[in-house]
């Protein structure tokens, strides 16, 4: 039995589950990349563009689009790798089931995480069709802006799902949300260029997965890419690979006892 | 390697647990042979869990060996587990999903094809007697209903052995005596079954053959009716006593007409194969006690008379 059937089979339960919600999922994926690029992009742009000197002379919109959208996949997997992996731990015990089965840990992290890029696909798909509606995407590059949101979803989802198979409460969770992702959503260029931050903050962006996936995003949508551009494809590759071996650990320190 | 006729399904010697310093499972054996109901009879943290749980190759052995349908758990868990059916401790349920659903997919974990599965689910919703809820969320139902529906979920791969770990712990009489009825028609279907309990009459009515556990290990092993006979008289005489009314010399008392004296906090087991002879010769001293119940031995004794303890504190 090759491992790609097993891993397929805990995504067939996550998308059974998902069949129940998806019809508010799918207005929210919607509405929310609209409304923000009518307020950041539209409205508040045109106070940005009067004075601000964006590189390359780019709008406020085309500038903040890409960015907005990488960030939002960087929240939807803060939220779908923390509480639903715990609860399949602990509260509804969903994992429990799986693994009185054929599958194995492995199949049970694989099959949780392609269920997220599943969601992430959508999410950074109608995100994209929306931004171009809008008018920010200037090169046909910028159709790889979705599968490279996919992986800036990854790059959180990996670790998170780590971390929420060794935690013992959700508590943690909300310290990760006020203290880590939210400082990362607004000060890893999102916004504005991390180039504007102080020193010392600017070195910290760095370091940030997101920093590394707005910045391809808006390469790509604004067909600027160069070499560095696989620099940033790789962090973002080893932020889902140490995350994924992370949760190996965890999963099964937790499950397999 | 698969297990052939006469060679035991599961297989242990020397089977030991330990979570750090704590020995959960201190050097078991036992075999359980094909059609069999076996049962591990127990107060919690005798160690029933954890053997079960390394049965389901969920937990790794930590030392001696044990061999489930002729394989080694460390390197065939997969496909072993395949050919298993688990009844947890806890409910695994998805709650969200209606009750055929939770059926289907689990048999999706199995890779049974979706088809063969819908009729599947059907049958095992009738043997359970869940059919009019088939199609509800399982999240309302009562939790009679919810162990049931594992049952049936148990069922779904067709498996050589059941392993139920505590099937009817916080269950109401009613709702316990409808699981033991479906477990003893699967019983005498030929189903293997191997369960854990800390019931005695769960283990008398469901269980050829059990071993007790305590303190991670194997202290007696038989038939229900052989254990009673060997650790127990025919026959129990319950003394309760009024508040400081209780002889200090029960000896004195019951010398000659018991085998044995078992005082326990509430109450006073006299054990003696002719229960009434033994209330009427107490009586005729002149020992009066509150009341006086004389019934049948059951594995509660045994268990009472083997470890000093009560199955249930």
């Amino acid at each position: 039995m090759s491992s790609l059937t097993l891993t397929l089979r805990p995504l067939e339960f996550f998308m059974t589950q998902y069949r129940r919600m998806w019809r508010g999922n799918v207005v929210s994926s919607v509405v929310s990349p609209v409304v923000y690029l009518l307020a950041l992009g539209v409205g508040l742009g045109v106070f940005v563009d009067r004075s601000a000197d964006l590189p390359n002379g780019v709008s406020y919109l085309e500038f903040v689009a890409p960015g907005l959208m990488a960030a939002t996949a960087m929240q939807i997997s803060s939220f779908e790798a923390s509480w639903p992996v715990l609860s399949a731990i602990k509260w509804d015990r969903q994992y429990h089931a799986m693994l009185a089965t054929p599958l194995r840990v492995r199949d049970v992290i694989l099959g949780h995480q392609a269920y997220f890029m599943f969601r992430l696909l959508l999410t950074a798909t109608v995100y994209f069709v929306v931004i171009a509606a809008f008018g920010a995407v200037e090169s046909p590059l910028g159709v790889l802006a979705i599968p490279v949101t996919v992986l800036v979803g990854l790059a959180f989802t990996a670790p998170l799902a780590a971390w929420a198979a060794h935690t013992q409460t959700e508590v943690s969770f909300v310290a990760i949300f006020r203290f880590v992702i939210l400082p990362m959503f607004l000060f890893s260029g999102t916004f504005f260029p991390i180039s504007s931050l102080p020193r010392p903050l600017e070195v910290l962006a760095w370091f940030t997965p997101l920093w590394h996936g707005v910045t391809l995003c808006r390469d790509l949508t604004l067909g600027q890419v160069g070499p560095e551009d696989l620099l940033h494809l790789a962090y973002l590759l080893a932020f889902v690979a140490v995350g994924l071996v992370l949760a190996r650990w965890t999963y099964k320190r937790r499950l397999f006892v | 390697m698969t297990a052939h006729n006469g060679q035991p399904l599961i297989h242990a010697r020397d089977l030991v647990k330990r979570f750090g310093e704590f020995v959960a499972v201190d050097g078991i054996d036992f075999d359980l042979q094909r059609g069999e109901a076996f049962g591990f009879l127990g107060p919690n943290g005798a160690g029933k869990t954890s053997t079960m749980r390394m049965i389901g190759c969920v937990s790794p052995v930590t030392e001696g060996t044990l061999r489930v349908l002729g394989m080694d758990p460390a390197r065939d868990g997969s496909k072993i587990r395949g050919r298993l059916g688990v009844v947890p401790q806890q409910d695994t349920l998805d709650m969200e999903l209606t009750v055929r659903e939770n059926i289907v997919i689990y048999g999706r974990y199995f890779g049974l094809p979706r088809k063969q599965l819908y009729p599947r689910a059907d049958e095992l919703l009738e043997f359970v007697e869940l059919t009019e809820r088939a199609n509800d969320k399982v999240e309302p139902l009562s939790g009679g209903m919810k162990r049931r529906l594992t049952i049936a979920r148990s069922l779904v791969n067709d498996p050589e052995v059941l392993l139920l770990d505590e099937p009817t712990t916080g269950l109401d009489p009613q709702a316990r005596h409808v699981v033991w009825d479906r477990l003893y028609r699967l019983k005498r279907q030929g189903v293997t079954l191997l369960l854990t309990t800390h019931y005695m009459d769960e283990a008398e009515q469901l269980c050829d053959r059990l071993v007790v556990m305590d303190h991670g290990k194997i202290v007696a092993e038989g038939s229900p009716r052989d254990l009673i006979e060997r650790y127990a008289t025919r026959e129990v005489v319950e003394l309760r006593f009024d508040d400081g009314s209780r002889p200090e010399d029960l000896g004195y008392w019951t010398e000659g007409l018991v085998e044995r004296v078992e005082p326990l906090p509430d109450r006073v087991l006299l054990y003696t194969d002719d229960g009434d002879a033994a209330s009427h010769g107490i009586h005729e001293r002149g020992l009066v006690p509150e009341s006086i119940l004389v019934r049948r031995s059951t594995l509660e004794d045994v268990f009472l008379h083997l470890t000093g303890r009560s199955l249930i504190e």
